[in-house]
C-alpha cells in the first residue's frame, strides 16, 4: 500500500539492511508513541545521525544548513507524529518529510540568492573535522525560543536546560504538572511555527 | 541549540498523540462548511422551484450525485494528502473517475441529439453562470479542507491545495445542483465540470503559500 522509501533495486544486503533500520525505527517510535521516552529518544537520536547523513549528501553546497536542517526535521517529525499511521514504513514517512524540507530549503535559498550573492570568505569548512557528529546548527533555538510566551518559554527551558523533570519544573515554577506539559507541547509547535516563519521564500518581494 | 538537546527538549514532551486529527477535522470543517455553502445558494440564488418534480428525472440524480460521490471520494484524498509518504494515486482516481462518467454521458446524448441542437444542449441558458457560482460555493468547503490539511503535514502543498479544492469544488457542485435548472448531460459534462476543475486549479496555485509547515 505504501511504497517504502529504501525500496531500491539494490543488492539483497543493501536490502536487508534497509528492512533491519525500519524495524529497528519503528519499534523504538512504537515504543515512543506508546508513552516511552526512552526508546522515543533513541528514535530521535538514530533518525538524527541518519537525516545528518542524508542532508550532507543532498546539500553538499550548503554545508552550513545542514545541522539546522536535521533539526528543523526532527522537531517536524515530532509535531507531526500524528501523521504516522502505524500500518506505514516509518523510513518512508521521515522520507517524505525529509524530501519536502529540503525543497522547502531550497526554494528558500533560490528567493535568497537571486539578490544577493552569498561569498563564504571565512574557510572554516578546512577544519571541519566532526564530520560525523552533531556540527553547531547555524540558526539558534534558543533565540526563537526567547519569542515565545512565558508560559511556554519557562517550562522548555527549565526542562531543557538543566534536564529536570515535569514534576521538578511544575513545583519550582508554581505551574501544573498539566500546564508544564501543554506549555512543552504548545511551545514546540509555536517553535516550528517561527521556524516556518523566519526562512520564508521571498521571491515575491525581490523579483 | 545543539541537536543532542532539541532531542532530549523533544523526548520531554509526553502528551499523548492526538488520534484520527484529519478524520475529526474534516468532520468539523464539513459541520460548518455545508451550511454556510447551502445557506450562500439559498439566500443568493435561491432554491429550484422545480426541485420537487425533479426526484423522478433521473438527470437530476446524475448532476447531483455525482458531485456527492466526488465529495465522498475526497474526503480520503485530502486525509491521505496530509500524510506524509501516503500514496494519493487510487484516491485521486477515484475522484476524477467519476468525471469521465459525465463525459461519457454527454457525449452520448450528443452523438443522438438532432443536427442543430447540440450547442443548445452545451449551453442552454445559465452556462456563463453555472462554473463561477460552483466555484464560488465551494469556497466554505475549500477552507474547510484546507483547515484540515493544515493540522497534517501536507509534502506535496501544490497537490494537498488541488486536493482541498476536490473537495471544495465536488461540494460546491452538488449544493449548486439544487438551484441550476439545467438537465442536458452534455451542459453537466462541460460546465459542471468546469466548476469543479476552477477550485482545484486555485489551490494548486495557492496551496504552497497557505500549506507551508
Amino acid at each position: 500500500m505504501y511504497p517504502a522509501a529504501s525500496m531500491e533495486r539494490n543488492s539483497s544486503a543493501t536490502d536487508a539492511t534497509h528492512a533491519q533500520t525500519e524495524q529497528t525505527l519503528r519499534s523504538l517510535m512504537l515504543a515512543g508513541l506508546d508513552g516511552d521516552a526512552a526508546s522515543y529518544r533513541r528514535f530521535l537520536q538514530q533518525l538524527g545521525t541518519r537525516l545528518r547523513s542524508f542532508y550532507r549528501r543532498r546539500l553538499s553546497a550548503w554545508p552550513d544548513d545542514v545541522e539546522d536542517l536535521v533539526q528543523d526535521t526532527l522537531l517536524a517529525v515530532h509535531n507531526q507524529r500524528h501523521t504516522y499511521r502505524h500500518d506505514q514504513p516509518v523510513t518512508a514517512w521521515v522520507h517524505a518529510i525529509a524530501r519536502y524540507k529540503t525543497i522547502d530549503l531550497l526554494r528558500a535559498r533560490q528567493g535568497r540568492e537571486a539578490r544577493h550573492d552569498v561569498l563564504d570568505d571565512d574557510d572554516t569548512a578546512l577544519f571541519d573535522t566532526t564530520e560525523n557528529n552533531a556540527a553547531e546548527a547555524r540558526r539558534d533555538l534558543w533565540q526563537l525560543l526567547a519569542t515565545l510566551p512565558d508560559r511556554q518559554r519557562l517550562p522548555i527551558e527549565q526542562v531543557k536546560l538543566e534536564g529536570r523533570s515535569v514534576a521538578d519544573v511544575a513545583s519550582e515554577t508554581g505551574m501544573s504538572e498539566s500546564a508544564v506539559k501543554i506549555g512543552i507541547h504548545r511551545g514546540l509547535k509555536a517553535l516550528a511555527a517561527r521556524i516556518a516563519s523566519t526562512s520564508r521564500p521571498r521571491t515575491k518581494a525581490s523579483s | 541549540m545543539k541537536t543532542d538537546e532539541l532531542i532530549h527538549l523533544l523526548a520531554a514532551d509526553t502528551l499523548p498523540v492526538k488520534r484520527h486529527v484529519a478524520a475529526r477535522r474534516l468532520a468539523i470543517g464539513m459541520l460548518f462548511a455545508l451550511p454556510v455553502s447551502m445557506l450562500l445558494m439559498l439566500t443568493v440564488l435561491g432554491l429550484n422551484p422545480a426541485l420537487g418534480r425533479y426526484a423522478t428525472v433521473p438527470m437530476f440524480w446524475v448532476k447531483f450525485g455525482v458531485p456527492c460521490l466526488m465529495a465522498v471520494a475526497a474526503l480520503p484524498l485530502v486525509a491521505r494528502l496530509g500524510r506524509p509518504g501516503a500514496d494519493t494515486r487510487i484516491a485521486w482516481t477515484a475522484w476524477v473517475l467519476p468525471v469521465g462518467f459525465l463525459w461519457a454521458l454527454g457525449l452520448l446524448v450528443l452523438l443522438q441529439a438532432p443536427a442543430g441542437e447540440a450547442g443548445a444542449l452545451m449551453l442552454s441558458r445559465t452556462w456563463r453562470v453555472c462554473a463561477e457560482n460552483i466555484a464560488v460555493l465551494s469556497l466554505p468547503m475549500f477552507l474547510a479542507a484546507i483547515w484540515a490539511l493544515k493540522s497534517l503535514a501536507p509534502v506535496r502543498p501544490a497537490l494537498a491545495g488541488a486536493g482541498a479544492g476536490a473537495l471544495g469544488g465536488a461540494s460546491g457542485a452538488a449544493v449548486y445542483a439544487l438551484h441550476c435548472p439545467e438537465l442536458a448531460a452534455p451542459f453537466i459534462a462541460i460546465w459542471y465540470v468546469l466548476g469543479m476543475a476552477l477550485p482545484v486549479a486555485a489551490g494548486a496555485v495557492m496551496g504552497p503559500r497557505l500549506l507551508r509547515w
